[in-house]
């Protein structure tokens, strides 16, 4: 699985109520959500997430509620992948059952606005293109890694349950 | 090697001794849901094909965030998760204004020491002063685990916080949680299990227990828990022998060990626009106060009333102050009412509500307005979080939120007492 973009960075303890506000969780319409995606952050956005599938972060990136509505946010604003230095466990969770990808890696200060980027789920790597710098991140393992091939949970549980 | 409670519980679950860091499926014994999440998790079952839930008597669903019906979409989500409970003949449902799930849940006695719950809201952690395992997830990990009855997690670092001295007058278990997140801050606990212990963790009530756990996730923690003692075997009418098991060993291993001296406390408040941002109260200076809300899964129970009332009998608010009383649940509501504590807010100018998450997650009940200052017992200040981007949230106890509502600012109880 690789994903490649220019890329939009945010800082640390970006919580769920910068990616979706509390306002907007009557919605589960995926279209609707991304209307409103990261707008508790600044106003710049969601109109800078156009074209671009990688979204970096610092530390904590998701942290607060377990609404699943950012995840789904971010996904149907067209982010594939969130690279941050950590996530908030939660987040990770939805991320990675709902099929955006989060990947962890702590250099993520390297990558840059509008740098592009390269993702490699397979081969465990992050590539910056613009710097030319490659780094490693670990490769998802057992339950995870499953549910990551599958394409999220759904398929997951469908495969396992054989329906 | 000995083991922590939450080790213990985990390894039960998982059929075999877990270890820090690995990934393990574990056994649900309990799930709940809301109005929020619930509706995706409905939606995302169905796509499983999953037919019926693993264990009807094992789910509950509670509607508490956008209730009573804040508007159409709302009653729409409640009808989809009543639904739902009619196909699969789940009868644990708490409808619209009946309490906050986490003060409900706890109160009904449903769950029990040394169970494992997973709930579809990031506070579900609450349940840990019951000397339980208790996490939150989103819509989909809940709707799988409807499904499997089994989830995976991987087993968190262990950190302990014991606390001793002596608890001054006005402090409680939300000033103690909330200057632990002055330590550590928002990040402290990543991924870890806090352990709540020592003589002062020892003499707080179950409300104060709850309050302290609550906001274990404030900290990134996956649980929060407090060991089972003689206060927890009276909140479940058991003898605490029946709950010897249920506690760390006294040579399990912690990767953290935090000791935190009260003595001397003052109230702790958190400052825009974080959690982890906190100060003694007596430090913020003269900051004027629009919005204060007693309530919320931290702090909707009868001891969170009670220090409230205590503060507000016999007195008025500020004019020009709006202040909220939500009771937790009927329960607390019904409490509340027959100890006077409901004729105390009304007296003193207060506004009493039906249990909502409502003002906490700005949903609705008191959303704040740009530039407005709150004084909110809940959980999160968040930009944004209570209403507008521009609103200034303060965290704090119920006795302060009640004596900042009296004086018109940020004040300790003792300025009003």
């Amino acid at each position: 699985m690789r994903v490649r973009s220019r890329v939009v960075c945010v800082g640390d303890d970006v919580d769920t109520d910068a990616i979706i506000p509390g306002k907007y969780l009557g919605s589960q319409e995926p279209a609707f959500l991304a209307l409103h995606v990261l707008e508790g952050l600044s106003g710049r956005f969601p109109g800078d997430l156009s074209n671009v599938a990688i979204l970096c972060a610092g530390e904590n990136f998701g942290c607060g509620s377990s609404r699943e509505h950012a995840a789904l946010a971010l996904r149907a604003a067209g982010i594939r992948c969130v690279i941050a230095a950590s996530f908030a466990r939660i987040f990770f969770r939805n991320a990675i059952n709902t099929g955006l990808l989060a990947v962890e890696l702590k250099e993520v200060s390297r990558l840059s606005e509008g740098d592009d980027v390269e993702v490699d789920i397979e081969y465990g790597k992050v590539v910056n293109h613009s710097t030319g710098e490659v780094f490693s991140i670990p490769q998802y393992a057992g339950t995870v890694r499953d549910i990551v091939a599958a394409g999220g949970l759904v398929e997951y549980v469908r495969r396992r349950t054989g329906r | 090697m000995g083991q922590t409670l939450t080790q213990k519980i985990l390894s039960q679950k998982a059929g075999k001794p877990v270890k820090t860091g690995e990934v393990v499926e574990i056994g649900v014994d309990f799930t709940l849901t809301h109005d929020v999440t619930g509706p995706i998790a409905v939606s995302e079952f169905n796509r499983m094909g999953a037919g019926l839930v693993w264990d009807r008597d094992r789910v509950a669903l509670v509607l508490d965030h956008a209730t009573p019906s804040k508007d159409i979409q709302a009653a729409e989500a409640c009808r989809k998760l009543r639904r739902f409970a009619a196909e699969q003949g789940i009868s644990r449902v708490y409808d619209e204004g009946q309490g906050v799930e986490h003060v409900l849940l706890p109160e009904s006695r449903w769950l029990r020491p040394g169970s494992v719950l997973f709930g579809a809201d990031s506070h579900t952690v609450t349940a840990g002063a019951c000397a339980l395992f208790a996490t939150g997830v989103g819509s989909t990990d809940l709707a799988a685990i409807w499904a499997l009855g089994t989830t995976w997690i991987r087993v968190p670092a262990q950190m302990r916080l014991n606390f001793t001295g002596e608890m001054p007058r006005w402090l409680s278990g939300k000033d103690l949680i909330l200057y632990v997140l002055r330590l550590i801050g928002t990040n402290g606990a990543h991924y870890q299990s806090m352990e709540f212990t020592g003589p002062v963790i020892s003499r707080l009530d179950m409300d104060q227990r709850f309050t302290l756990c609550n906001m274990s996730v404030e900290a990134g923690a996956k649980n929060g828990i407090v060991p089972a003692d003689e206060v927890t075997a009276a909140f479940f009418g058991v003898s605490p022998e029946e709950l010897k098991e249920l506690v760390s060993d006294e040579d399990a291993t912690y990767e953290q060990w935090l000791e935190v001296d009260v003595s001397g406390m003052p109230p702790q408040v958190a400052v825009p626009s974080s959690p982890g941002n906190v100060k003694d109260v007596t430090e913020l200076g003269d900051i004027q106060v629009d919005r204060v809300f007693i309530g919320s899964c931290t702090n909707g129970r009868l001891g969170d009333l009670e220090a409230a009332a205590e503060v507000l009998r016999g007195k008025r608010i500020a004019r020009g102050v709006v202040a909220l009383v939500l009771p937790g649940s009927t329960e607390v509501f019904r409490e509340a009412l027959k100890r006077g504590l409901v004729d105390t807010f009304l007296e003193a100018g207060v506004t009493v509500g039906p249990p909502s998450c409502g003002p906490c997650y700005g949903g609705h009940l008191g959303v704040a307005g740009p530039g407005e200052v709150v004084v909110s017992t809940s959980n999160r200040n968040f930009r944004g979080r209570m209403g507008h981007a521009d609103a200034l949230v303060y965290l704090a106890s119920p006795a302060v939120a009640a004596a900042s509502a009296v004086t018109g600012r940020i004040s300790s109880p003792e300025e009003v007492i």
